[in-house]
Protein backbone atom coordinates (compact mmCIF):
# COMPACT_ATOMS: atom_id res chain seq x y z
CA UNK A 1 0.00 0.00 0.00
CA UNK A 2 1.76 3.12 -1.48
CA UNK A 3 0.11 6.43 0.04
CA UNK A 4 0.98 9.97 -1.52
CA UNK A 5 -0.07 13.46 -0.48
CA UNK A 6 -0.69 15.88 -3.00
CA UNK A 7 2.42 17.91 -2.72
CA UNK A 8 1.17 20.89 -5.22
CA UNK A 9 1.03 23.59 -2.76
CA UNK A 10 -0.04 23.20 1.41
CA UNK A 11 0.67 21.33 4.61
CA UNK A 12 2.49 18.73 2.60
CA UNK A 13 5.07 17.78 5.31
CA UNK A 14 2.87 17.80 8.26
CA UNK A 15 1.19 15.13 6.78
CA UNK A 16 3.90 12.85 5.41
CA UNK A 17 5.02 13.26 9.14
CA UNK A 18 1.80 12.43 10.95
CA UNK A 19 1.26 9.14 8.42
CA UNK A 20 4.88 8.45 8.91
CA UNK A 21 4.01 8.23 12.96
CA UNK A 22 1.25 5.41 11.57
CA UNK A 23 4.00 3.51 10.45
CA UNK A 24 3.48 4.50 7.01
CA UNK A 25 6.38 5.73 4.51
CA UNK A 26 4.05 7.97 2.48
CA UNK A 27 5.77 10.81 0.07
CA UNK A 28 4.99 14.02 -1.86
CA UNK A 29 3.34 13.43 -5.36
CA UNK A 30 3.05 16.15 -8.03
CA UNK A 31 3.36 14.38 -11.28
CA UNK A 32 1.10 12.38 -13.61
CA UNK A 33 3.42 9.43 -13.28
CA UNK A 34 3.63 9.86 -9.32
CA UNK A 35 -0.04 10.35 -8.98
CA UNK A 36 -0.55 7.01 -10.99
CA UNK A 37 2.02 5.42 -9.07
CA UNK A 38 -0.10 5.49 -5.35
CA UNK A 39 -2.76 3.38 -4.37
CA UNK A 40 -4.36 6.31 -1.37
CA UNK A 41 -4.12 9.80 -2.10
CA UNK A 42 -3.88 12.51 1.11
CA UNK A 43 -4.80 15.94 0.21
CA UNK A 44 -3.09 18.35 2.15
CA UNK A 45 -4.24 21.89 3.57
CA UNK A 46 -3.68 24.92 1.85
CA UNK A 47 -5.19 27.29 -0.49
CA UNK A 48 -8.36 25.12 -2.35
CA UNK A 49 -8.56 27.21 -5.41
CA UNK A 50 -4.77 27.71 -5.82
CA UNK A 51 -4.04 23.67 -5.55
CA UNK A 52 -7.45 23.12 -7.96
CA UNK A 53 -5.49 25.55 -10.49
CA UNK A 54 -2.42 23.91 -10.31
CA UNK A 55 -4.19 20.17 -10.84
CA UNK A 56 -5.14 21.91 -14.14
CA UNK A 57 -2.12 23.95 -15.36
CA UNK A 58 0.07 20.23 -14.62
CA UNK A 59 -2.05 17.75 -16.46
CA UNK A 60 -3.59 15.88 -13.29
CA UNK A 61 -6.84 17.62 -12.39
CA UNK A 62 -8.96 14.96 -14.51
CA UNK A 63 -6.44 11.59 -13.35
CA UNK A 64 -7.06 13.04 -10.16
CA UNK A 65 -10.74 12.87 -10.25
CA UNK A 66 -11.35 9.69 -11.91
CA UNK A 67 -8.77 7.64 -9.65
CA UNK A 68 -10.79 9.60 -7.03
CA UNK A 69 -14.41 7.70 -8.61
CA UNK A 70 -12.78 4.76 -9.26
CA UNK A 71 -12.32 3.83 -5.65
CA UNK A 72 -8.69 5.06 -4.85
CA UNK A 73 -8.97 5.73 -0.90
CA UNK A 74 -8.30 9.59 -0.71
CA UNK A 75 -8.47 11.63 2.51
CA UNK A 76 -9.03 15.61 2.19
CA UNK A 77 -8.19 17.98 5.38
CA UNK A 78 -9.73 21.43 5.44
CA UNK A 79 -8.71 22.68 1.75
CA UNK A 80 -8.22 18.72 0.71
CA UNK A 81 -11.85 18.67 2.03
CA UNK A 82 -13.55 21.33 -0.49
CA UNK A 83 -11.69 19.55 -3.09
CA UNK A 84 -13.11 16.30 -2.75
CA UNK A 85 -16.65 17.62 -1.96
CA UNK A 86 -19.17 17.37 -5.35
CA UNK A 87 -19.95 20.78 -4.52
CA UNK A 88 -18.58 24.43 -3.45
CA UNK A 89 -20.39 26.62 -1.60
CA UNK A 90 -18.96 30.24 -1.78
CA UNK A 91 -15.97 29.08 -3.50
CA UNK A 92 -13.34 30.94 -6.01
CA UNK A 93 -14.33 32.29 -9.32
CA UNK A 94 -14.84 29.31 -11.52
CA UNK A 95 -13.64 26.85 -8.67
CA UNK A 96 -14.10 23.86 -9.58
CA UNK A 97 -13.31 20.56 -7.56
CA UNK A 98 -12.31 16.45 -8.08
CA UNK A 99 -15.43 15.56 -6.35
CA UNK A 100 -16.60 11.80 -5.57
CA UNK A 101 -18.04 12.72 -1.80
CA UNK A 102 -21.45 13.47 -1.61
CA UNK A 103 -21.68 16.35 -0.08
CA UNK A 104 -21.99 20.35 -0.10
CA UNK A 105 -19.29 22.14 1.55
CA UNK A 106 -18.80 26.20 2.50
CA UNK A 107 -15.74 27.70 2.27
CA UNK A 108 -14.47 29.79 4.87
CA UNK A 109 -17.34 28.88 6.61
CA UNK A 110 -16.53 29.70 9.85
CA UNK A 111 -15.02 33.18 8.75
CA UNK A 112 -11.29 34.73 8.54
CA UNK A 113 -8.45 33.92 10.46
CA UNK A 114 -9.45 36.05 13.65
CA UNK A 115 -12.04 33.62 13.75
CA UNK A 116 -9.58 30.52 13.54
CA UNK A 117 -10.20 28.26 16.46
CA UNK A 118 -8.59 25.03 18.31
CA UNK A 119 -11.58 22.88 20.22
CA UNK A 120 -12.11 19.61 21.64
CA UNK A 121 -14.02 17.11 19.44
CA UNK A 122 -15.72 13.86 19.72
CA UNK A 123 -14.91 11.80 16.61
CA UNK A 124 -16.49 8.82 16.09
CA UNK A 125 -14.47 5.41 15.28
CA UNK A 126 -11.83 6.89 17.02
CA UNK A 127 -11.56 5.12 20.69
CA UNK A 128 -9.70 7.54 23.60
CA UNK A 129 -10.11 10.91 24.59
CA UNK A 130 -11.97 13.78 22.64
CA UNK A 131 -9.53 15.19 19.34
CA UNK A 132 -8.26 18.68 19.69
CA UNK A 133 -9.25 19.70 16.23
CA UNK A 134 -7.77 22.86 14.87
CA UNK A 135 -9.87 25.24 12.29
CA UNK A 136 -8.21 27.73 10.48
CA UNK A 137 -10.29 29.65 8.11
CA UNK A 138 -11.94 26.33 7.81
CA UNK A 139 -14.90 25.32 5.84
CA UNK A 140 -17.83 23.49 7.28
CA UNK A 141 -20.36 20.80 5.52
CA UNK A 142 -23.54 21.93 4.46
CA UNK A 143 -25.27 18.93 3.49
CA UNK A 144 -24.51 15.64 2.79
CA UNK A 145 -26.38 12.82 0.35
CA UNK A 146 -27.71 9.88 2.26
CA UNK A 147 -24.46 7.54 1.86
CA UNK A 148 -22.04 9.93 3.82
CA UNK A 149 -21.50 9.25 7.20
CA UNK A 150 -20.60 12.43 9.85
CA UNK A 151 -18.19 11.73 12.09
CA UNK A 152 -17.97 14.70 14.16
CA UNK A 153 -19.77 18.17 14.38
CA UNK A 154 -19.01 21.53 15.84
CA UNK A 155 -22.01 23.89 17.06
CA UNK A 156 -24.38 21.98 14.73
CA UNK A 157 -22.38 21.52 11.36
CA UNK A 158 -20.63 18.75 10.18
CA UNK A 159 -17.00 18.87 10.34
CA UNK A 160 -15.53 15.51 9.56
CA UNK A 161 -17.48 13.08 7.24
CA UNK A 162 -16.42 9.90 5.65
CA UNK A 163 -18.26 8.06 2.38
CA UNK A 164 -16.68 4.11 1.43
CA UNK A 165 -13.49 5.47 0.64
CA UNK A 166 -13.55 8.88 0.85
CA UNK A 167 -12.90 10.90 4.25
CA UNK A 168 -12.61 14.32 4.71
CA UNK A 169 -12.34 16.73 7.91
CA UNK A 170 -12.88 20.58 7.74
CA UNK A 171 -10.24 21.01 10.40
CA UNK A 172 -6.22 19.61 10.64
CA UNK A 173 -5.32 16.97 12.62
CA UNK A 174 -1.58 17.17 11.25
CA UNK A 175 -1.27 20.44 13.23
CA UNK A 176 -1.62 18.01 16.47
CA UNK A 177 0.79 15.43 16.61
CA UNK A 178 -2.30 12.84 17.72
CA UNK A 179 -2.31 10.54 15.00
CA UNK A 180 -5.58 8.62 15.62
CA UNK A 181 -7.24 10.18 12.71
CA UNK A 182 -4.37 9.44 9.92
CA UNK A 183 -4.54 5.93 11.89
CA UNK A 184 -8.34 5.64 10.95
CA UNK A 185 -7.75 6.47 7.39
CA UNK A 186 -5.07 3.97 6.94
CA UNK A 187 -6.47 1.05 9.08
CA UNK A 188 -10.36 2.04 7.89
CA UNK A 189 -9.95 3.17 4.47
CA UNK A 190 -6.49 1.96 2.62
CA UNK A 191 -6.46 -1.00 4.05
CA UNK A 192 -10.56 -2.13 3.76
CA UNK A 193 -9.74 -1.35 -0.18
CA UNK A 194 -6.74 -3.24 -0.24
CA UNK A 195 -8.81 -5.94 0.96
CA UNK A 196 -11.52 -5.95 -1.78
CA UNK A 197 -8.87 -5.59 -4.31
CA UNK A 198 -9.78 -2.28 -5.76
CA UNK B 1 -21.75 33.50 15.16
CA UNK B 2 -22.14 31.45 18.17
CA UNK B 3 -19.67 29.51 19.36
CA UNK B 4 -19.23 26.65 21.95
CA UNK B 5 -17.23 28.21 24.99
CA UNK B 6 -14.81 25.64 23.98
CA UNK B 7 -13.44 27.47 21.02
CA UNK B 8 -10.49 28.87 21.54
CA UNK B 9 -9.10 32.01 18.82
CA UNK B 10 -5.54 33.27 18.73
CA UNK B 11 -3.69 30.65 20.01
CA UNK B 12 -0.08 29.74 18.67
CA UNK B 13 -1.19 26.44 16.80
CA UNK B 14 -3.54 28.30 15.07
CA UNK B 15 -1.71 31.20 14.21
CA UNK B 16 0.97 29.55 13.04
CA UNK B 17 -1.37 26.83 11.19
CA UNK B 18 -2.36 29.55 8.97
CA UNK B 19 1.45 30.09 7.89
CA UNK B 20 1.37 26.62 7.76
CA UNK B 21 -1.34 26.23 4.89
CA UNK B 22 0.34 28.97 3.00
CA UNK B 23 3.54 26.43 2.60
CA UNK B 24 4.39 26.29 -1.36
CA UNK B 25 3.13 29.35 -2.37
CA UNK B 26 3.06 32.71 -3.73
CA UNK B 27 1.47 35.79 -1.46
CA UNK B 28 1.82 39.11 -4.03
CA UNK B 29 1.19 42.69 -3.15
CA UNK B 30 -1.61 44.22 -4.44
CA UNK B 31 -2.82 48.10 -4.16
CA UNK B 32 -6.70 47.47 -5.58
CA UNK B 33 -8.90 45.24 -6.50
CA UNK B 34 -8.23 44.63 -10.35
CA UNK B 35 -4.62 43.32 -8.87
CA UNK B 36 -5.62 41.34 -6.37
CA UNK B 37 -7.98 39.27 -8.82
CA UNK B 38 -5.18 39.28 -11.29
CA UNK B 39 -3.33 37.81 -8.37
CA UNK B 40 -6.16 35.19 -7.41
CA UNK B 41 -6.45 34.13 -10.81
CA UNK B 42 -2.78 33.52 -11.06
CA UNK B 43 -2.62 31.39 -8.27
CA UNK B 44 -1.60 33.21 -5.45
CA UNK B 45 -2.18 31.74 -1.75
CA UNK B 46 -2.86 35.36 -0.40
CA UNK B 47 -2.08 38.82 -1.38
CA UNK B 48 -0.97 41.81 0.83
CA UNK B 49 -2.77 45.18 0.24
CA UNK B 50 -1.04 48.12 0.34
CA UNK B 51 -0.96 51.27 -1.15
CA UNK B 52 2.40 51.57 -2.71
CA UNK B 53 4.15 48.75 -3.53
CA UNK B 54 8.19 49.21 -2.69
CA UNK B 55 9.11 49.63 -5.93
CA UNK B 56 7.00 53.15 -5.70
CA UNK B 57 7.89 53.69 -2.30
CA UNK B 58 11.38 53.62 -2.98
CA UNK B 59 11.08 56.39 -5.90
CA UNK B 60 8.62 58.73 -4.35
CA UNK B 61 10.21 58.56 -0.53
CA UNK B 62 8.07 60.00 2.21
CA UNK B 63 6.98 58.56 4.69
CA UNK B 64 5.40 55.05 4.42
CA UNK B 65 2.32 54.04 6.52
CA UNK B 66 -0.63 51.55 6.39
CA UNK B 67 -2.87 51.61 4.01
CA UNK B 68 -6.17 53.07 3.75
CA UNK B 69 -9.07 50.55 5.43
CA UNK B 70 -11.15 51.47 2.41
CA UNK B 71 -8.83 50.19 0.36
CA UNK B 72 -7.79 47.16 2.38
CA UNK B 73 -11.73 46.40 2.87
CA UNK B 74 -12.19 47.02 -1.24
CA UNK B 75 -9.41 43.94 -1.49
CA UNK B 76 -11.18 41.73 0.45
CA UNK B 77 -14.61 41.79 -0.92
CA UNK B 78 -13.28 40.73 -4.50
CA UNK B 79 -11.32 38.02 -3.85
CA UNK B 80 -11.89 34.85 -1.71
CA UNK B 81 -7.89 34.22 -1.12
CA UNK B 82 -6.90 35.07 2.48
CA UNK B 83 -5.74 39.02 2.31
CA UNK B 84 -2.61 40.40 4.66
CA UNK B 85 -1.58 44.14 4.95
CA UNK B 86 1.28 46.09 6.33
CA UNK B 87 1.81 47.99 9.84
CA UNK B 88 4.55 50.24 10.52
CA UNK B 89 7.29 48.57 12.67
CA UNK B 90 6.20 49.22 16.25
CA UNK B 91 2.93 51.20 15.58
CA UNK B 92 0.63 48.90 17.36
CA UNK B 93 -2.15 51.07 16.55
CA UNK B 94 -1.82 50.57 12.96
CA UNK B 95 -2.10 46.39 14.10
CA UNK B 96 -4.70 46.68 16.22
CA UNK B 97 -6.98 48.87 13.14
CA UNK B 98 -5.89 46.09 11.01
CA UNK B 99 -7.12 43.66 13.03
CA UNK B 100 -10.64 45.32 13.11
CA UNK B 101 -10.86 45.26 9.82
CA UNK B 102 -10.57 41.06 9.54
CA UNK B 103 -6.98 40.96 7.69
CA UNK B 104 -6.11 37.41 7.77
CA UNK B 105 -2.44 38.36 9.00
CA UNK B 106 -0.21 41.62 9.71
CA UNK B 107 3.14 42.47 8.32
CA UNK B 108 5.19 44.30 10.75
CA UNK B 109 7.19 45.85 7.66
CA UNK B 110 10.56 47.32 6.98
CA UNK B 111 9.24 48.43 3.97
CA UNK B 112 6.91 51.15 5.93
CA UNK B 113 8.48 53.70 7.58
CA UNK B 114 9.28 52.54 11.58
CA UNK B 115 7.04 54.14 13.93
CA UNK B 116 9.33 53.16 16.87
CA UNK B 117 13.22 52.77 16.67
CA UNK B 118 13.00 50.73 19.95
CA UNK B 119 10.60 48.48 20.22
CA UNK B 120 8.86 46.02 17.69
CA UNK B 121 5.22 45.08 18.32
CA UNK B 122 4.01 42.94 21.39
CA UNK B 123 2.36 40.64 18.90
CA UNK B 124 1.20 38.03 21.57
CA UNK B 125 -1.70 40.83 22.65
CA UNK B 126 -3.48 40.20 18.93
CA UNK B 127 -5.81 37.56 17.97
CA UNK B 128 -4.87 38.39 14.37
CA UNK B 129 -1.16 36.46 13.38
CA UNK B 130 2.19 38.35 12.19
CA UNK B 131 5.02 38.06 9.78
CA UNK B 132 8.26 39.91 10.66
CA UNK B 133 11.21 40.00 8.47
CA UNK B 134 14.53 39.10 8.96
CA UNK B 135 18.09 39.36 7.85
CA UNK B 136 19.54 36.41 10.38
CA UNK B 137 18.40 33.69 12.82
CA UNK B 138 18.48 36.09 15.91
CA UNK B 139 16.38 38.57 14.43
CA UNK B 140 14.02 35.78 13.20
CA UNK B 141 14.32 34.34 17.23
CA UNK B 142 13.88 38.09 18.38
CA UNK B 143 10.70 38.09 15.98
CA UNK B 144 9.22 35.09 17.15
CA UNK B 145 9.84 36.29 21.07
CA UNK B 146 7.67 38.78 20.45
CA UNK B 147 4.58 36.56 18.97
CA UNK B 148 5.42 36.64 15.45
CA UNK B 149 3.96 33.45 13.75
CA UNK B 150 5.77 33.35 10.36
CA UNK B 151 8.88 34.95 9.30
CA UNK B 152 10.56 36.07 6.07
CA UNK B 153 13.41 36.87 5.05
CA UNK B 154 14.05 40.74 4.13
CA UNK B 155 16.03 40.69 0.71
CA UNK B 156 16.10 44.07 0.10
CA UNK B 157 12.33 45.32 -1.30
CA UNK B 158 11.05 47.30 -4.30
CA UNK B 159 14.52 46.31 -6.17
CA UNK B 160 14.16 43.23 -8.46
CA UNK B 161 17.78 42.50 -7.01
CA UNK B 162 17.34 39.04 -5.59
CA UNK B 163 21.24 39.07 -4.11
CA UNK B 164 20.06 40.19 -0.56
CA UNK B 165 17.30 37.61 -0.28
CA UNK B 166 20.04 35.02 -1.43
CA UNK B 167 21.74 36.28 1.29
CA UNK B 168 18.83 36.44 4.18
CA UNK B 169 17.85 32.99 3.17
CA UNK B 170 21.33 31.43 3.31
CA UNK B 171 22.64 33.20 6.77
CA UNK B 172 19.45 32.28 8.64
CA UNK B 173 19.57 28.72 7.45
CA UNK B 174 23.50 28.35 8.26
CA UNK B 175 22.90 29.50 11.57
CA UNK B 176 20.88 26.95 12.18
CA UNK B 177 23.20 24.25 10.69
CA UNK B 178 25.75 25.84 13.25
CA UNK B 179 23.32 25.74 16.31
CA UNK B 180 22.67 21.93 15.24
CA UNK B 181 25.97 20.46 15.40
CA UNK B 182 26.99 22.17 18.69
CA UNK B 183 27.53 20.92 22.15
CA UNK B 184 24.42 21.41 24.38
CA UNK B 185 26.81 23.70 26.42
CA UNK B 186 27.85 25.88 23.68
CA UNK B 187 23.97 27.02 23.25
CA UNK B 188 23.86 29.36 26.67
CA UNK B 189 27.51 31.38 24.16
CA UNK B 190 25.23 30.87 21.07
CA UNK B 191 22.17 32.52 22.65
CA UNK B 192 24.26 35.28 23.65
CA UNK B 193 25.48 35.76 20.64
CA UNK B 194 22.66 35.57 18.09
CA UNK B 195 21.15 38.03 20.76
CA UNK B 196 18.27 35.08 21.25
CA UNK B 197 16.36 33.81 24.05
CA UNK B 198 18.17 30.63 25.21
CA UNK B 199 14.78 28.42 25.20
CA UNK B 200 14.17 29.34 21.34
CA UNK B 201 18.00 28.57 20.29
CA UNK B 202 17.63 25.12 21.82
CA UNK B 203 14.72 24.43 20.20
CA UNK B 204 16.22 25.05 16.85
CA UNK B 205 19.49 23.10 17.83
CA UNK B 206 17.47 20.42 18.36
CA UNK B 207 14.64 20.73 15.51
CA UNK B 208 17.30 21.49 13.46
CA UNK B 209 14.36 24.66 11.97
CA UNK B 210 12.48 27.88 12.45
CA UNK B 211 9.67 26.84 14.95
CA UNK B 212 7.66 28.72 12.29
CA UNK B 213 7.05 28.99 8.88
CA UNK B 214 10.11 30.91 6.99
CA UNK B 215 9.23 32.83 3.80
CA UNK B 216 11.36 34.50 1.61
CA UNK B 217 10.90 37.97 0.13
CA UNK B 218 12.47 41.39 -1.18
CA UNK B 219 14.34 41.71 -4.81
CA UNK B 220 12.53 38.28 -6.32
CA UNK B 221 11.39 39.26 -10.22
CA UNK B 222 11.58 36.29 -12.04
CA UNK B 223 10.39 32.55 -11.69
CA UNK B 224 13.99 31.37 -11.28
CA UNK B 225 14.33 33.91 -8.62
CA UNK B 226 11.40 32.26 -6.90
CA UNK B 227 12.37 28.83 -7.33
CA UNK B 228 16.19 29.48 -6.31
CA UNK B 229 14.84 30.89 -2.94
CA UNK B 230 12.86 27.57 -2.29
CA UNK B 231 15.89 25.15 -3.13
CA UNK B 232 17.55 27.62 -0.53
CA UNK B 233 14.69 26.28 1.74
CA UNK B 234 12.26 29.26 1.61
CA UNK B 235 8.34 27.58 2.69
CA UNK B 236 7.55 29.87 0.01
CA UNK B 237 7.43 32.91 -1.23
CA UNK B 238 6.35 36.81 -0.97
CA UNK B 239 6.74 38.56 -4.83
CA UNK B 240 6.12 42.51 -4.14
CA UNK B 241 7.19 44.91 -7.07
CA UNK B 242 7.97 41.86 -9.04
CA UNK B 243 4.81 41.21 -10.70
CA UNK B 244 3.01 44.46 -10.64
CA UNK B 245 6.08 46.55 -12.12
CA UNK B 246 6.38 43.84 -14.83
CA UNK B 247 5.39 44.03 -18.76
CA UNK B 248 2.88 41.35 -18.36
CA UNK B 249 1.68 40.77 -14.50
CA UNK B 250 -1.01 38.15 -14.91
CA UNK B 251 1.39 35.65 -17.13
CA UNK B 252 4.42 36.55 -14.59
CA UNK B 253 1.94 35.61 -11.51
CA UNK B 254 1.25 32.44 -13.11
CA UNK B 255 4.21 31.33 -14.03
CA UNK B 256 5.92 32.45 -10.13
CA UNK B 257 3.11 30.74 -8.92
CA UNK B 258 3.92 27.03 -11.03
CA UNK B 259 7.70 27.62 -10.38
CA UNK B 260 7.24 27.83 -6.42
CA UNK B 261 5.60 24.25 -6.78
CA UNK B 262 7.88 22.51 -9.32
CA UNK B 263 11.26 24.45 -8.07
CA UNK B 264 13.69 21.73 -8.57
CA UNK B 265 12.30 20.72 -12.33
CA UNK B 266 14.09 23.06 -14.56
CA UNK B 267 12.47 21.50 -17.35
CA UNK B 268 9.53 23.36 -15.82
CA UNK B 269 11.09 26.56 -15.08
CA UNK B 270 12.56 27.14 -18.33
CA UNK B 271 8.41 26.35 -19.89
CA UNK B 272 7.81 29.06 -17.41
CA UNK B 273 10.84 31.42 -17.61
CA UNK B 274 9.56 31.41 -21.63
CA UNK B 275 7.88 34.90 -22.50
CA UNK B 276 7.18 36.80 -20.16
CA UNK B 277 7.74 40.09 -21.46
CA UNK B 278 10.16 42.76 -19.54
CA UNK B 279 10.71 41.81 -15.74
CA UNK B 280 10.64 45.11 -13.50
CA UNK B 281 13.54 47.16 -14.51
CA UNK B 282 14.88 47.07 -11.27
CA UNK B 283 17.93 48.57 -9.49
CA UNK B 284 21.19 47.11 -7.97
CA UNK B 285 21.30 47.21 -3.97
CA UNK B 286 25.08 48.47 -4.52
CA UNK B 287 23.66 51.59 -5.96
CA UNK B 288 21.41 52.25 -2.86
CA UNK B 289 23.09 54.35 -0.57
CA UNK B 290 22.81 52.54 2.70
CA UNK B 291 20.50 54.52 4.76
CA UNK B 292 17.91 53.65 1.97
CA UNK B 293 18.20 50.41 2.15
CA UNK B 294 14.78 49.00 3.86
CA UNK B 295 16.79 45.69 5.41
CA UNK B 296 18.22 47.95 8.03
CA UNK B 297 15.28 48.72 9.31
CA UNK B 298 14.14 46.44 12.20
CA UNK B 299 16.93 45.42 14.94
Amino acid sequence: MKIGVLALQGDVAEHIASLGDCGVSASGVRSRQEIESVDALVIPGGESTTIAKLAKAFGVFDLIKSRIASGMPTYGSCAGMILIADQILDGGFDQESFGGLDAQVRRNAFGRQGDSFETDLTFAGIGGAPFRAVFIRAPWVESVGAGVEVLASFNGHPVAIRQGHLLATAFHPELTGDNRIHRFFVDQLCKESSKAGI
Amino acid sequence: MTKENAAQTGTSRVKRGMAEMLKGGVIMDVVNAEQARIAEDAGAVAVMALERVPADIRAQGGVARMSDPEMITEIQKSVSIPVMAKARIGHFVEAQILQSLGVDYIDESEVLTPADYTHHIDKWNFTIPFVCGATNLGEALRRINEGAAMIRSKGEAGTGDVSNATTHMRSISDEIRRLSSMREDELYVAAKELQAPYDLVKEVATTGKLPVVLFTAGGIATPADAAMMMQLGADGVFVGSGIFKSGDPARRAAAIVKSVTFFDDAKVLAEQSKGLGEAMVGINVADIPAPHRLAERGW
